[in-house]
């Protein structure tokens, strides 16, 4: 590992991009503290499907279970959260984010930044490539019971298209029923040009942000397209969609990439540069977030660049070519509703990693099977053999959870990988 | 047991043990060019294959009579057990007779089911049923009727015919003879439940998603009059409860006469809902296939894959109780079955509210050993037997 690039501080080494998203982050939580006291209103929505660019026209702050979920996990806190649901009746088969938040509620909702999230002004359910987000929202409505909630069924692409009556569904929801009701809550009438100007921003950070991913079709990738990964999508999946803030952070991060680029530079891990690419894989299925560097370690310690990923595309599957377009401003935020990559089929999703396979010039690819995500996991066993028989690369397959500390064997794990990678290596050798 | 009542549930208890579908291949082979299109729980809306002069078929699992060779390999360890047991199924060629198959929107694992049949057995037909959340017919309604549409289009093609408004009428009517006979048979039940046990009860509503529907009808009306024929079915002291959770991954039946066994008259239940789905009858006149959407929009089940936009989740339960005075709820929930599992603190909270007894176990469609089931629910049963208020 070298130490190049930018500063240090204190284990791990970080960019200019890195600081300026903690800063986006921070200032979001702050903003999310005094909310209350400002008179601001509080949407609580998914990452998938949703509608920042809508929220934000009406000045209302974006709240997303799912990441203080995963951030819950990152800081270690989200298994006393599980618990504390299980022991209010939540059964130990259910999604960990869902327990994460309950528990996480029921012990005074404190963010990341350590103050309270406000309270729901409403429970936006983008009902998008996930049945238990319908489940989850009915149980905060539960814990909120004044709190509206706005419904936005997302048909899903079941064979592999977008229908017409499909966008003309979403559309007229978005009319009837959710607009309205951020109206409502935010007491601002609908502004299309508003909303126009914000889906201009989204779609200039969408070009930088695609053109960073597709960074790591380059030997050496100057990305780790997973791990790194899930750090350049923060800003666009979480609340910065269609913010300047937002443009400026992809605008950072590309010049960044860039530099690593012309530089020829392996990816940034928490241990500094990765001085040796040995294996270029593809990885499907969330990563697991309660030992989120160890885990990563296990791969970069043994050279593998993660090049491509479909946990990176839950929010957006911008590298196909979809841009928000401010010229028709709620047909395309159902187009991108729709497309989001859980709410694709499964032969389009081992379509795409096909692709990926070949577009990103890979040795193998591996699938992370998460237990509380079944929108992910029921078929992935499939997935796995079809790559295998399409793409002749060898596939690998682990298994944790999301954020559920009990399922992250990490010498099982490690192993696995260890195994895999010489696999690799020696099908290589066998090759040469 | 009365010699035809004896007939009539052998006949039910064969259907039901029967994992290769014969009397599908039967109804099929008895007219060339008969199709069969299969179903998985937990509503599709089966007047559509029936107008298409086709048999619809419920694809339930294996239960406790498969065993799983290749299905576990498609599956992780924490994913219910239907999905392993209907792949099973498929790929030891017992679903043969089946020209297609529909997937509803009940959870991510059945819908992702829909995506492995596409790739596992591209000759057939697959759709995923895309029940609408949002309930106002100028948009939910033209969406589903948008989907019921292309449903109709496709039937017809595998028909080789267009299905006429007529024959769509027709079907529409003889559903809702069927619809009747069942909420008859659960009236009855719930009135006189030593009369109609729920083990055999569900064998009679079980046949329903094999056999052509008229026929399926004319077994049930048959049931409700040799079931109170038989002389030594005498009301014991029992305890009246509702079953939920079973909606879709089925129960062994063993587990069924467990809770029976226990001590427990039940009086209402979920099982094998999308066959009651509509609270009432389909209106027959006029443009059928928008009859079928408004009935969709406004008299479906409340279960836990249909959203409520009013958020009252367990309304529905409490009334349940009520309406068929029953003492208390039993949740019964395949294990990893999410919109049971994640339903179900829901449920409890509304029956919290109203001093409504309680308790909750898990299953799989092949689990054999009842000890600690019969134990729970006999407890449960003592429980409300002894100490409750009335």
């Amino acid at each position: 590992m070298s130490n190049s690039q930018t500063e240090r501080n204190g284990d791990v080494q970080k960019e200019r991009s890195m600081a300026l998203q903690k800063e986006l982050v921070g200032g979001h939580f702050d903003a999310l503290g005094r909310a209350k006291e400002e008179g601001r209103k509080v949407v609580y929505t998914f990452v998938p499907g949703n509608l920042t660019e809508l929220m934000r026209s009406f000045d209302l702050l974006p709240v997303l279970p799912e990441i203080n979920a995963l951030q819950s996990g990152m800081r270690k806190l989200s298994g006393g959260y599980i618990s504390e649901a299980e022991k209010q009746g939540h059964s130990e088969d259910v999604c960990t984010y869902v327990k994460c938040d309950i528990g996480m509620l029921k012990k005074g909702n404190v963010g990341p930044t350590g103050k309270p999230i406000p309270e729901p002004d409403l429970l936006l359910l983008s009902y998008t490539g996930c049945c238990t987000f319908m489940k989850w929202f009915e149980l905060l409505k539960q814990e909120y019971e004044g709190c509206p909630v706005a419904m936005l069924h997302v048909p899903y692409q079941a064979d592999g298209q977008v229908h017409s009556h499909y966008r003309d569904y979403i559309v007229e929801q978005l009319r009837s029923e959710v607009i309205p009701k951020l109206e409502q809550v935010s007491g601002q009438a609908y502004d299309e040009d508003k909303l126009r100007s914000n889906l201009t921003l989204s779609a200039e950070a969408e070009d930088d942000l695609v053109w960073v991913l597709e960074s790591a079709k380059n030997v050496p990738s100057p990305i780790d397209a997973y791990f790194g990964g899930v750090y350049y999508i923060g800003p666009i999946f979480g609340a910065f969609r269609g913010t300047p803030e937002g443009v400026d952070y992809y605008r950072t991060l590309r010049s960044e990439i860039e530099e690593r680029l012309a530089n020829k530079q392996g990816p940034i891990t928490p241990d500094g540069e990765l001085d040796e690419e040995r294996y270029r894989l593809v990885i499907e299925g969330p990563p697991n977030w309660t030992s989120f560097r160890e885990f990563w370690k296990m791969f970069y310690e043994e050279g593998a660049v993660v090049v491509a990923s479909s946990y990176t595309k839950v929010g957006g599957l911008y590298d196909r070519g979809f841009r928000h377009d401010a010229t028709r401003p709620l047909e395309t935020l159902a187009d991108y509703c729709l497309g989001c990559y859980t709410n694709l089929s499964l032969p389009a999703r081992v379509d795409l990693l096909e692709d990926y396979v070949r577009d990103y010039s890979a040795d193998g690819f591996m699938i992370n099977s998460v237990k509380s995500c079944n929108s992910f996991s029921a078929g992935q066993l499939l997935m796995l053999r079809q790559l295998e028989e399409r793409t002749g690369v060898p596939g690998g397959f682990i298994e944790s959870d999301l954020v559920d500390p009990r399922y992250f064997s990490a010498a099982n794990i490690k192993n696995r990988i260890e195994s895999y990678l010489q696999m690799l290596e020696q099908k290589r050798g066998a090759a040469a | 047991m009365t010699t035809d009542l004896a007939q009539l549930v052998e006949r039910v208890s064969h259907l039901f043990e029967d994992l290769n579908f014969q009397s599908v291949r039967d109804w099929k082979s008895e007219e060339p060019g008969r199709h069969a299109i299969g179903y998985m729980p937990i509503y599709v809306p089966r007047e559509l294959v029936h107008a298409a002069g086709m048999l619809p078929v419920g694809i339930l699992g294996g239960g406790d009579r498969l065993e799983i060779i290749r299905g576990d390999a498609y599956f992780q360890s924490y994913i219910c057990h239907i999905p392993r047991s209907t792949i099973e199924l498929a790929l030891t060629q017992r679903l043969e007779a089946l020209d297609g198959m529909l997937f509803p929107s009940i959870c991510d694992v059945i819908r992702n089911l829909s995506g492995m049949w596409q790739m596992l057995f591209p000759e057939r037909y697959v759709r995923y049923i895309d029940l609408p959340q949002n309930f106002d017919p100028a948009v939910g309604g033209t969406f589903w009727r948008q989907e019921l549409d292309t449903l109709r289009t496709d039937l017809g093609r595998i028909a080789g015919r267009e299905i006429t408004d007529r024959e769509l009428q027709h079907s529409v009517s003889v559903y809702n003879e069927n619809r009747r006979a069942l909420r008859q048979l659960y009236e009855a039940r719930s009135a006189r439940p030593w009369l109609f046990p729920t083990s055999e009860v569900y064998l009679v509503l079980r046949a329903g998603t094999v056999l052509p529907v008229e026929e399926h009808t004319a077994i049930v009306r048959r049931y409700l009059e040799l079931a109170p024929l038989e002389d030594d079915r005498r009301e014991q002291d029992m305890s009246r409860v509702v079953l939920v959770g079973m909606f879709c991954e089925q129960p062994p039946l063993g587990l069924l006469i467990t809770l029976e066994r226990a001590g427990c008259w039940i009086v209402d239940d979920d099982l094998l809902l999308g066959l009651r789905w509509m609270g009432g009858d389909v209106p027959e006149d006029g443009d059928p296939l928008q009859n079928l959407v408004i009935a969709y929009l406004e008299q479906s089940a409340q279960t836990a894959s249909v959203y409520q936009p009013e958020g009252r989740r367990g309304t529905w339960l409490v009334d349940s109780v009520q309406r068929n005075v029953a003492e208390g709820v039993i949740f019964c929930a395949p294990s990893f079955c999410d919109p049971a599992l994640l339903e179900q603190p829901m449920l409890v909270a509304a029956l919290e509210r109203e001093g409504i007894p309680h308790t909750q176990f898990k299953y799989s469609e092949n689990t054999g050993q009842f000890a600690v089931i019969r134990e729970q629910a006999g407890t449960f049963s003592d429980s409300i037997r002894l100490w409750s208020e009335a």
